[in-house]
């Protein structure tokens, strides 16, 4: 886009100066040019201006940093995450809210990352399984929960499974083994493994109330 | 199904602040305009190609939308107030205890903690047909595909149908109709306020829309008056599994009782009928009756009445039939206990 415009004037400037001006001004538009990613930037927020209209470049909050990325409108967080941010511990399994391997936490509330837009999480807390080990390494109780029990089979559902716990545990601290199995009931496992995996996230409730 | 890893196809973004630009943007963009809450309900549409809009207005900017205050002599939830949120509200879990059990039913956890009271009540028809782009009467062709010999429809309509035989998926529907709710709707001539019941059309009215809301509508708000604060509530869904399916048919009701007999009663239904149904009939009919097994086994037989049943959906007619007689008789139960 901006190319073709900043092509243009040097284009006619061209045909109506000296040697001398004319060598000045293809060293200036080079410098343009190597500059113009900024003119891309300041355009979309020049239609931001319009009501309701939207940037492409947000500032995301993941696991406690500031991360700046290029979104597309139809994006969902799930391709974000995955695609851009490089987090790929969040699986995308059906890709339309109905397998729960995309959970991830916004404000500490369980979602499904492949059924939301990017867009729509702009200025909010944003959790994914990368980010609940602490900096130290250590991992997040309901994580040593899963190794202290061995609660999963292939695991591919196992970061939405730890994620749906922790999020649903911040609500009920204390449940019993049908209330977590309620709790976390969006979510599914192909192996067939839920005995286990609530075993393991029963336990994870315990690391916590421990911690 | 969707191609998974797919992206959905591209459309332009807006996310109002407020609700007058949201109504500016829907008046701007016409039949090309998209309103958005939760998304769980569009974001099948938009992946799998059915339904590609050119504007998305997203609603989930404007606070106001989101809020539950108290109005009156009763409560008005706005459009955008999520199921989780309903079902957590204080007041209405005392007060109206039908429509957080509603809530509940629906669907997983996560889809409740993003799916709004404002898009439960508006979303489109399950049938499979319909959504997965079939050139049905719905889609604006000329044919049922779920209504001929060989046709699936084991989830589809008993009552009402007229070309169309899908039903209405909301579980929150029946409860609100029930509980007398008002939906509020801001259309580009003003706001217009309507019985819940009314809310709801059916094939016959016009087929290719759920709702009463017409391209540049909003509906902003529910409101729940006093009328049933209180009652004695029954709510019943019944899924081939506990999570994450629609209904194959729910039952909503409130009762208020005096001296073992029945004063006042609203039941409404949802799965059954080409939208959802209130009992009106079954209402009327058992006003002046004692609470028991045989009014119960009246207020069953007389629910099925005019049912027509396709080759798959048989088995509706006695699950109706069984789940207005627990309405009657398990409010009953419960008062009881």
């Amino acid at each position: 886009m901006s190319d073709n415009e900043l092509a243009d004037p040097r284009i006619s400037a061209e045909k109506s100066v000296s040697r001398r001006n004319f060598i000045k001004i293809v060293i200036a538009s080079g410098a343009v040019s190597s500059t113009s990613y900024l003119f891309r930037v300041s355009i979309p927020l020049a239609q931001a201006s319009a009501p309701g209209a939207v940037e492409r470049l947000i500032t995301l909050t993941v696991n406690g940093q500031q991360r700046r990325v290029d979104v597309m409108k139809q994006e969902t967080l799930a391709m974000t995450l995955r695609y851009k941010l490089g987090l790929t511990g969040t699986k995308i399994g059906c890709d339309r809210a109905e397998c729960g391997a995309c959970t991830v936490l916004i404000d500490d509330v369980p979602h499904y990352s492949c059924s939301m837009l990017t867009h729509t999480v702009r200025g909010k807390k944003i959790v994914t399984i990368e980010g609940l080990a602490g900096a130290d390494g250590k991992l997040h109780p309901v994580q040593q929960g899963v190794i202290d029990e061995q609660g999963f089979q292939c695991a591919f559902c196992m970061p939405g499974f730890v994620m749906a716990t922790v999020g649903f545990l911040k609500t009920n601290p204390n449940p019993t083994r049908a209330e977590l199995a309620q709790g976390i009931s969006g979510n599914l496992c192909r192996c067939q493994d839920y005995d286990k995996i609530l075993t393991a996230m029963m336990r994870g409730a315990e690391n916590m109330r421990k911690a | 199904m969707a191609v998974i890893r797919d992206v959905i196809p591209t459309f332009e973004l807006f996310q109002p602040v407020t609700i007058e630009d949201a109504l500016a943007l829907l008046a701007r963009h016409g039949a090309e305009a998209w309103v958005l809450a939760g998304g769980l309900d569009s974001f099948d549409w938009f992946a799998d190609r059915i339904k590609r809009p050119a504007a998305v207005i997203d609603l989930s900017q404007i606070k106001e939308l989101s809020e539950v205050r108290s109005v009156g002599d009763g409560l008005e939830i706005g459009a955008m107030t999520t199921l989780t949120e309903v079902v957590r509200h204080p007041i209405v879990r005392e007060k109206y205890g039908l429509l957080p059990e509603a809530a509940e039913a629906v669907a997983s956890p996560q889809i409740r903690n993003q799916g709004t009271i404002g898009g439960n009540v508006s979303q489109d028809a399950r049938c499979w047909y319909y959504r997965a782009g079939w050139p049905c009467y719905r889609a604006g062709g000329n044919i049922c595909y779920a209504d001929t010999p060989t046709g699936m429809n084991r989830e589809h309509a008993i009552l009402d149908a007229d070309r169309c035989v899908a039903v209405n998926p909301s579980d929150t529907a029946p409860a609100l109709i029930v509980l007398d709710a008002k939906m509020v709707i801001r259309t580009p001539r003003g706001e217009r306020v309507v019985n819940a019941e009314d809310y709801f059309i059916g094939p016959g009215t016009d087929i290719t829309r759920m709702t009463i809301l017409r391209p540049g509508d909003l509906l902003t708000a529910i409101r729940i008056p006093s009328t049933w604060a209180g009652a004695q509530f029954y709510f019943e869904k019944v899924r081939d599994r506990n999570v994450w399916d629609f209904a194959l048919v729910n039952v909503a009701s409130a009762m208020v009782t005096s001296g073992g007999k029945i004063e006042r009663l609203r039941l409404a239904m949802n799965g059954v009928a080409a939208h959802p149904l209130r009992l009106k009939t079954v209402e009327t009919a058992v006003l002046g009756k004692p609470r028991n097994e045989e009014t119960a086994e009246f207020a069953g037989k007389l629910a099925i009445q005019g049912a027509k049943p396709l080759q798959s959906n048989g088995y509706k007619v006695p699950l109706m039939r069984n789940l207005v007689k627990r309405a009657i008789r398990g409010v009953v139960g419960e008062e009881a206990a």
